[in-house]
């Protein structure tokens, strides 16, 4: 009998040699790991100011319901039990639903965004019951101006699968949200911040029960962007329901005053999180509220391309100040009986280069297109920054087109007819630009040549350090004699102040000077617009208007464009009034 | 048995010429066995030191044990009063009792941890169970006193059935670790009454071959107890959980622990039951090897005093019951040793005389009484 308690004893003895000798290092790295744990802390995102202080994108402390679904048995019986306590919206669980397709099974998941603090308590007496089930605190990403700042700030959204590729992860660990567009991803970098870590010690439920060590994070840096939100404002009540895009620069240095994409969208829904079905909605809407017009829209320059033709004509010496035309109303070129019409049926009579911007002759830049051709034409609007992208500091932006015979044979498949240069002179055809570079080529033109890289970010404020100041970079200026761009801005600001001149009615009574073109940019064909009175609104011209003001000393150029829509006049002089009436009274208008 | 008995005996002593043995059998007259109260009052001592540091240093907690203790101690001493003769008239009286107990507790039982164990008496609550650990030995050990050793089949068989009625009982509460220790005790017996190995090796190839129809009848959680055992890994998180910590506690604490009180396996909750069935983590822990093996000596000790006395019983009786009471004391520290360390199933076994809490004490120290009863009455009959 002792023997069988020898051996047995013995059987003991050799597990415990096996667990605490031999075994050992791995069982005390196993101890350590269960008792000690590296937590991250999240950084702080940088804040976002506009030009006058105006905070535009905030952090709002919330208390978040999140669901670890692999620490659940059965998720649908815990939300069951939840919504007995937690107020849950069929939006939040449909929220949830599609949120818990896209994260891994060990990663929480967000059930009810912001908790009311009955509710956070409510929780909490009755945690032990939800294993897996967590309130966390934390801070959420908040745009007070809603849709008017959509287009510029962009949003932030939640880290998904494909961010996770292009990331430092390391610095992602404790984040939930990342720039997905906008100011918000290009400027990702700075405002994200240095994660931090705390060495804890944790019991079994993973309580912490003292911190051993600590790195606090770095707070992401606050941004302050060149926009004017009360411009923004003002241009997104110019613009009202109408479809369009406006873009305010300042032409001394590049700063973006105003941009707007209209209509916007309500960014913190982003945030917050949509269904499918309210994102298919947005995405789906005939109105595009998601396209950011003032970037990716490509719109025929239609007459704003004038001024530019103008100072080639001038620069090239194909026509000088004094010479005329007759403009009996049409245009057609050698050989062909094709007739371009002009927009006023009997023409315009004779004409010189000033009247023909100021009524905006059609016949009078056929005849300039085709004694310049295609090339001449295509040279100017490339040093005004048509056709390649500005490098705005959004990264989303479109780079336009200017055509040359090249790029249709290329693209078309046929060769460069003359006609397709008559018809570049008013600028229809091929040509599209986007309307941030109208208002960076009116800059141009407004400064003289001497062109700024268009930006949105004024300064940097690290979380502990001095603010650092965005310096303007100057293109290069171009060569144009001082005769030439004035001939041509005499006859931008004749536009506005000669009774004759299109921009007549709506600049007339501006207490500032304005240069500015009118322009119209027909999207079906003379033709078929004889046959029908009724033109479906979308099928409507688009209406463009640039300007710049003072004209002597140019303080902000503008570009519009309206969709389907003749107001882009009317809406530029409005957003200039803000800026004037701002201006005058030293003080940002409420 | 009057208690005025032992002191008639303790008067007989001083007045008797043998005056220098006098001192010597101080012990003897009060039927203490010094070797064996020393090795349990050790072993008490180191289990009070590791449940401090395991029950995270409640007073109230090592009040409680104390006083648990305090009451094993007094059901040792008057236990050990009880000469062997009067032992061997009670015990087939004390095994109807126990029985008759045991179906009372399937019928009119109070419910506890989703098992019927528990007889409410108002005052207190008790496990009849822990009653059969004491009777089953004493019955087994009265019924083969007078057969002829190595016993015949058809003693064998009753003395099975005897074993088995209890054991089913003890099952059926839910209570499998009760009703091992009670198989172990009955065979304990018969093993010592001369059953042949080939019998209980035989036992227990039929007990594996009927395994299938036992799992049939096993509750769900004694399903996933043994399927965790034989798998710990298979779900780290859920029943596998306090194998893989135990092992951790055990094994992170090396040649010499971590120290009392630094072991942060139980302190900071990751190895479950601590206190209770899982108290030898703690002591793996915190005192590593050698702690574990100081512990393991004690232990062995006891056990070794108790096979002593049981061989140098003067009857089939009492050496039966030493005997069988040594080994049912040993095998509960094997199983459950060898249930925190992985190489046996977790079923729910303390560890005797350290674990907290458990009525088990209160058996457990009457058992080394009637162990004490044997060898002082032994001796006072030889005379």
């Amino acid at each position: 009998m002792g023997g069988v308690v020898l051996f047995l004893s013995l059987c003991l003895f050799a597990r415990l040699v096996y667990l605490q000798i031999i075994e050992h290092e791995h069982y005390q790295t196993l101890s350590k790991k269960n008792q000690l744990a590296f937590l991250p802390i999240p950084p702080k995102r940088g804040l976002i100011y506009d030009r006058n202080g105006v905070l535009i994108a905030q952090n709002m402390p919330v208390f978040t319901l999140e669901l670890i679904p692999s620490q659940i048995a059965n998720v649908d019986e815990t939300i069951t039990e939840l919504q007995k306590l937690v107020d849950i919206s069929p939006h939040e669980l449909a929220v949830f639903q599609r949120l818990r397709k896209q994260t891994r099974r060990y990663d929480p998941v967000p059930l009810k965004l912001k908790l009311e603090n009955s509710e956070v308590a409510k929780f909490y007496v009755n945690q032990f019951r939800f294993p897996g089930v967590f309130v966390q605190a934390q801070l959420i990403r908040y745009y007070p101006l809603g849709p008017a700042m959509a287009n510029v700030l962009g949003y932030v959204g939640r880290i998904n699968a494909y961010d996770l590729e292009n990331i430092d992860q390391t610095q992602y660990v404790a984040s939930n949200y990342i720039g997905k567009v906008g100011i918000e991803k290009y400027y990702e970098r700075q405002l994200h911040g240095r994660v931090g870590y705390q060495q804890v010690e944790t019991d079994a439920s993973g309580q912490i029960v003292r911190v051993l060590e600590r790195t606090q994070p770095k707070a992401g840096e606050d941004l302050t962007l060149t926009i004017d939100s009360n411009l923004q404002l003002a241009a997104q009540n110019a613009l009202g329901d109408k479809r369009g895009a406006i873009i305010a620069i300042n032409p001394n240095n590049g700063e973006i005053l105003a941009m707007l994409s209209n209509p916007g969208y309500n960014s913190n829904l982003f945030v917050e999180g949509m269904s499918s079905l309210e994102y298919k909605a947005l995405q789906d809407s005939p109105d595009q509220p998601l396209f950011n017009r003032a970037l990716r829209g490509q719109y025929p320059l239609a007459s704003t391309i004038k001024p530019f033709m103008a100072l080639e004509g001038l620069l090239s010496k194909t026509i000088t100040a004094n010479d005329q035309i007759f403009d009996p109303g049409w245009y057609s070129v050698k050989h062909s009986s094709h007739k371009y019409r002009d927009w006023r049926k009997g023409g315009h009579g004779w004409v010189d280069v000033h009247k023909a911007i100021v009524v905006s002759c059609d016949t009078f830049f056929y005849d300039l297109a085709s004694n310049m051709g295609i090339d001449k034409i295509d040279d100017i609007l490339q040093k005004f920054g048509f056709g390649h992208a500005t490098q705005i500091d959004m990264g989303e932006e479109l780079a336009g087109l200017v055509p040359t015979p090249d790029w249709k044979k290329q693209h078309q498949g046929t060769p460069w007819y003359p006609g397709d240069t008559v018809i570049s002179g008013i600028g229809q055809g091929y040509m599209l630009t986007t309307p941030l570079q109208l208002a960076n080529a009116t800059a141009i033109l407004a400064k003289q040549g001497q062109g700024y890289q268009p930006h949105l970010l004024l300064k940097t404020t690290p979380a502990d350090g001095k603010p650092v100041q965005q310096q303007p970079l100057a293109l290069q200026k171009l060569n144009i004699p001082h005769r030439d761009w004035q001939t041509v801005i005499d006859a931008m600001v004749g536009v506005i102040k000669s009774p004759v001149g299109t921009g007549y009615r709506f600049g007339k009574t501006a207490p500032y000077s304005v240069a500015a073109k009118t322009g119209t940019a027909q999207l079906v064909s003379e033709s078929s617009r004889a046959a029908s009175d009724n033109v479906p609104t979308r099928l409507r011209d688009n209406s463009m208007f640039i300007a710049f003001a003072p004209v002597n000393k140019p303080q902000i150029a503008i570009a519009v464009v309206v969709e389907n829509d003749p107001s882009a006049a009317n809406v530029a002089r409005k957003v200039m009034d803000q800026y004037f009436a701002h201006q005058s009274t030293g003080k940002p208008t409420a | 048995m009057s208690p005025i008995e032992p002191l008639k005996h303790f008067s007989h002593q001083l007045n008797s010429p043998e005056k220098k043995f006098a001192s010597h059998n101080i012990w003897q007259r009060l039927h203490i066995d010094l070797p064996l109260l020393a090795g349990i009052v050790l072993l008490t001592g180191l289990g009070l030191v590791i449940l401090y540091s395991a029950g995270n240093q409640s007073p109230g907690m090592m009040a409680r044990q104390l006083a648990r203790l305090g009451l094993a101690f007094m059901a040792m001493f008057i236990v050990a009063q009880i000469p062997p003769a009067k032992l061997r008239l009670w015990a087939p009286w004390l095994y109807g009792v126990g029985l008759s107990l045991l179906i009372a507790v399937l019928v009119i039982g109070t419910i506890g941890k989703g098992a019927r164990r528990w007889l409410d008496l108002g005052l207190f609550r008790f496990q009849p169970s822990e009653i059969m650990k004491l009777a089953i030995p004493l019955f087994l050990a009265w019924y083969y006193q007078d057969k002829p050793l190595p016993p015949s089949k058809k003693c064998l068989l009753i003395g099975c059935i005897a074993l088995l009625v209890p054991v089913l009982l003890t099952a059926k509460q839910p209570d499998l670790g009760t009703a091992l220790m009670l198989v172990t005790a009955g065979v304990c017996v018969l093993f010592l009454a001369g059953m042949q190995w080939w019998i209980i090796i035989g036992l227990g190839a039929l007990a594996t071959l009927f395994a299938p129809i036992l799992w049939h009848f096993m509750h769900d959680y004694q399903r996933q107890r043994v399927l965790t055992f034989l798998y710990p890994e298979r779900d780290p998180l859920g029943t596998g959980y306090h194998i893989i910590q135990s092992k951790i506690a055990i094994g992170s604490g090396g040649l010499f622990g971590k120290g009392w009180l630094e072991g942060t396996q139980a302190h900071l909750h990751f190895l479950p039951e601590h206190a209770t069935d899982f108290i030898f983590g703690v002591t793996g822990e915190e005192f590593g090897l050698f702690g574990g093996l100081v512990l393991l000596a004690v232990y062995l000790f006891i056990v070794g005093r108790g096979l002593y006395i049981s061989s140098q019983a003067q009857d089939t009786f009492t050496r039966l019951l030493a005997g069988s009471l040594s080994l049912m004391f040993f095998f509960s520290i094997f199983i459950n040793i060898g249930m925190v360390t992985g190489i046996l199933p977790v079923v729910g076994l303390p560890l005797p005389l350290v674990s907290y809490g458990g009525t088990s004490m209160v058996t457990l120290l009457a058992g080394f009484g009637i162990l004490m009863s044997v060898n002082t009455h032994r001796k006072l009959l030889a005379r």
